[in-house]
This record gives structure tokens, C-alpha cells and sequence, in this order.
């Protein structure tokens, strides 16, 4: 192995690391939309609005990502005529579509593990349904999302290496495209990828941990209270 | 007084029936309530005390007679059908529209508080105002900041609910049940989830309100001093039906059914 050329190729990541950080986050954006939807679809007493978002996400889940992926990217211009003018907006969109899925039903627990009370509450204050949802129930649901998003944010940047095998650009194929060039090695380029996998998922957690904590203290709950002094309130004696 | 004297009484239940599946929780249940009235209904659990705060706040509803008219299954409230609207002369069961018309002359206090864990303590009193009654948001806060006074928790505006204590929170639940001016207050066992020492400041701040406002009351409790202290009338239920009915001194001091007498000398031994 020449450490040389390893090290002089380390340039060339540039972008397809931007690939991927563009398809991670577009498609975990494009997921969330989806996952609300699907989530409070799936929530909904009436039947007409439940039965074809649960179709929808048994659907997705139950059918491999794999080939969602080759079908947005080569099937779908053929049968219906949409072609992509970047075969990543395929990715994007078939990467999307299944986090969605698969976090709806995160965001349909998180729905339905509010208590009946605060409906009832709600209710007793005369608020209409989507001035519960809005005012009451989301509020306290996006909390409880938090930590399962986050876990499905990181799935998805690992499963954004999908997107290398419909020929997208991205720190996967890259490693493999330099990987396997005289004078490199494609043990080191793809431990090269892993680290900068490890990375990133790092950094969402990191993100995401900020995230939860801004959402608990908007519930009153102090995650993570400095030692030796406590919230004024609790040092009142004031808890419960 | 918001709801000027008429001939109706505030509240009528016209042989009202309520069942979960097999169970009968209410059997052609009538009563009335004269405006301004404090009513404490007493019995054992399973009685349907709760059931009926829960049918007026319309958390529930009633099972429906085939013909409304004739066979009664309906509750009004100020003379106006509340379970049910007229439509072409007709009783029909009532839409979500006609519920939210109606039950905003209602408001409840819960046994668990139910205030929302998101909203400081502030924002739980002035929300509905602002989003169901159309106040400004000065009005609103102003109107919460006055409730809040009267029951002791100037000083908690910013805090969140679960820096409360149970008691505190009961008083907030309680300032944002009148902050919406309802002429008729449900109180379902308001004081049953409450350390014992905290009961009192509870109760008192009820006492209060009943000694300064007319607002008709449907108390359901088993604080007994409480109820023989507030109520004009108490109820006995027992399986749906009021075993007996009377002023607070008659029913405690010298009950005539047996099912009364029982009652209440289990819940006063506790």
C-alpha cells in the first residue's frame, strides 16, 4: 500500500461527501414531511383518512428499499414518463418515502401516548380538533419523537449508501471507485468512509441530543440540571 | 349572573340513559338544577356520578332514544338540548357544532388537573380564552392574572405545571375553568388525587368562589364537610338512579334509605 496515495486522494472526497450529506439530509427533511403526514393520517378517527396512509406504509415497509430505489430511478421514467434530471432526486425521493414510512409510525405512537386527559382538557376549554393537535397535542408528542428520529436520522445516512448502486456519486462509491486504482488499497479507502460515516452520525446525535433537551425544557423539565444547584422551583419544594 | 333568570332550570335530564356496552351506568335518569344552585352528588363508585359531569362536558354521550320527543334520553342545558339539536322539528343527536356551541357555557375541573405540561402556568389560563372566546391577548392575561390572584398563585405565572405541586396545579386547573366565565363549573373529585395536607387550600379557594359568584356547580366529591358546607341539595346515587335527594343537613345528618346510611358510614369511617 502507498500511504502517499492515499493520502493524496483524500482530496477527491470533497464531493461526494457533499453528496451525501445532501442526500442525508434531504431525504430526512423529505421523510419528516412524510412522516407527519402518514403519522397524523394514521391517527385519524375516521376511516376514510386511516385505511389508505396504513395501506401506504405497510406498503413501503414491506417491500425492500432496494428496489423502491431502482424503481424511482429507472422504472418510474419508463411507466409513468417522469424522469429525473439527477438520478440523486430518485434517491432522495425513494429514501424519503421509506424513513417516512417507517417514522410515521413514531410520530403516531408519540400521537396516541398523550394522555386522554389533555384531550379532555381541551375538550372541556372548548378548543377545536386542530386547535388540539396544534396547541396541546403535538406539543407535547414532538418530545417524545425526539430520540427515534434521531435513531432513524442515522439510519438513514448509513442507508444514503444506497444511492451508490444507482450510480450516484457518493463517499461509497467513491471509496470503491478509488479503492480498487493501482497504488491504493480498498481495505484503507473504505475504513477511510467508515470514519467518515461515524462522523456524521456523531454529529446528528450531538444535534439531535441538543434538540430533545430544548423540547424537554419547553415541557418545564430540566434535563440536565447543573450540579449543586438546583431549579429554583425544586429548591421551593414545589415538585411534585 | 350570565344567564338571565328564565323559567327553565339551568341544567334537565329527561330520562336520561347511559350504557358502555352491557353495562347501564344511567336508567332514565331525571333531575333538574335551578340556576345558581350547588348540587353535590354522592355514592358509591360505579354510581354514575362522573358520568354525569362527563355528559354535560359532553366527554360523553348519551345512548339514544328511538324517538326523543316521546321517550325523553335528552339533556338540556338553559332549556336548550344539549345532547341533542332540532332539525326539521326534529331531535337529532347533536354534530360536533352544535356540542361546541353549547358547552361553552360549561367548564370542568378534573380529579388528575389535565393541565398542558407545555404551557407555563400563564399561557394554561389564557389560551382558550384567546383561541374559543376571541379576547385579545391583553384581556386575556389580565383576566389570568386576576384568577390567579384569587387562588393564591400570583407568584407561579412562569412556572410550568410540573414545578407544581399537586395542590398549586389544582388551583391553576381551577382558574382556567373560570378564566372561559362558565355559568354552570363540573367538579369531578377535585381534591381524591391530592396529598391529604393539600385538600384544604384546595377546598377553600372553592369555598370562595361559591361564597362570591352564583355560578351553578355540579359537585362530585367525598369530602363531606366540603359538600354539606358549598351545596344547597346533595344527591344519593346508587346504580344510575337517585336512591334520595335533600338538603345537605336531611342527607347527613339524618338519611332515611338504608343504601345512604350505608354509604355514608363507610366513606366516614375512612
Amino acid at each position: 500500500m502507498d500511504l502517499q496515495a492515499v493520502v493524496d486522494s483524500l482530496p477527491r472526497y470533497g464531493e461526494p461527501l457533499l453528496t451525501t450529506i445532501v442526500v442525508t439530509v434531504a431525504s430526512a427533511a423529505f421523510a419528516l414531511v412524510v412522516a407527519f403526514a402518514l403519522g397524523l393520517m394514521t391517527s385519524s378517527k375516521h376511516l376514510a383518512i386511516r385505511t389508505p396512509a396504513r395501506a401506504f406504509v405497510e406498503f413501503i415497509r414491506g417491500s425492500s428499499a432496494v428496489v423502491q430505489l431502482f424503481w424511482f430511478a429507472f422504472a418510474m421514467p419508463v411507466l409513468l414518463g417522469i424522469q429525473f434530471d439527477y438520478l440523486i432526486a430518485a434517491g432522495i425521493i425513494a429514501l424519503g418515502l421509506n424513513y417516512g414510512a417507517y417514522s410515521s409510525e413514531v410520530v403516531r405512537g408519540a400521537i396516541a401516548a398523550v394522555p386522554k386527559g389533555q384531550l379532555e382538557a381541551a375538550t372541556a376549554l372548548n378548543l377545536t380538533p386542530l386547535q388540539k393537535m396544534r396547541l396541546v397535542v403535538l406539543p407535547q408528542a414532538w418530545p417524545e419523537m425526539i430520540p427515534s428520529l434521531c435513531a432513524f436520522a442515522i439510519m438513514l445516512l448509513k442507508a444514503s449508501a444506497l444511492v451508490s448502486i444507482i450510480g450516484v456519486m457518493d463517499i461509497t462509491a467513491l471509496a470503491g471507485l478509488i479503492g480498487s486504482q493501482a497504488g491504493q488499497d480498498r481495505l484503507v479507502h473504505y475504513s477511510v468512509v467508515l470514519v467518515m460515516y461515524f462522523i456524521l452520525a456523531w454529529l446528528i446525535w450531538t444535534g439531535m441530543r441538543a434538540l430533545e433537551r430544548k423540547a424537554k425544557r419547553g415541557l418545564g423539565v430540566d434535563v440536565k440540571p447543573v450540579k449543586g444547584r438546583l431549579a429554583p422551583e425544586v429548591a421551593a419544594g414545589g415538585v411534585r | 349572573m350570565q344567564n338571565p333568570t328564565t323559567d327553565h332550570p339551568i341544567i334537565e335530564f329527561d330520562r336520561v340513559n347511559k350504557s358502555f356496552g352491557d353495562l347501564q351506568v344511567l336508567n332514565r335518569l331525571s333531575f333538574t338544577v335551578d340556576p345558581g344552585e350547588r348540587v353535590t352528588l354522592i355514592g358509591p363508585s360505579g354510581s354514575g356520578k362522573t358520568t354525569i359531569l362527563r355528559l354535560l362536558m359532553t366527554l360523553e354521550h348519551v345512548t339514544p332514544t328511538k324517538d326523543p320527543a316521546a321517550d325523553g334520553g335528552v339533556i338540556r342545558v338553559g332549556g336548550q338540548p344539549l345532547s341533542h339539536m332540532e332539525k326539521g322539528g326534529r331531535l337529532v343527536v347533536a354534530n360536533e357544532r352544535h356540542l361546541r356551541q353549547v358547552r361553552r357555557r360549561i367548564g370542568m375541573v378534573f380529579q388528575s388537573f389535565n393541565l398542558f405540561p407545555n404551557m407555563r402556568v400563564l399561557r394554561n389560563v389564557t389560551e382558550a380564552q384567546v383561541h374559543t372566546l376571541g379576547r385579545s391577548k391583553d384581556e386575556a392575561e389580565a383576566k389570568a392574572r386576576e384568577l390567579l390572584d384569587v387562588v393564591g398563585l400570583s407568584a407561579k405565572v412562569d412556572s410550568y405545571p410540573s414545578q407544581l405541586s399537586g395542590g398549586q396545579q389544582q388551583r391553576v386547573a381551577i382558574a382556567r375553568a373560570l378564566a372561559m366565565d362558565p355559568d354552570i363549573l363540573l367538579l369531578d373529585e377535585v381534591t381524591s388525587a391530592l396529598d391529604p395536607e393539600l385538600v384544604a387550600d384546595v377546598l377553600g379557594v372553592l369555598r370562595d368562589v361559591a361564597d362570591t359568584t352564583s355560578i351553578t356547580m355540579l359537585i362530585v366529591t367525598h369530602e363531606m364537610g366540603f359538600a354539606r358546607d358549598v351545596s344547597n341539595r346533595v344527591m344519593m346515587f346508587d346504580r344510575g338512579v337517585i336512591v334520595e335527594e335533600g338538603a345537605p343537613d336531611e342527607i347527613f345528618s339524618d338519611p332515611r334509605e338504608a343504601r345512604t346510611q350505608d354509604f355514608l358510614r363507610a366513606v366516614l369511617a375512612e
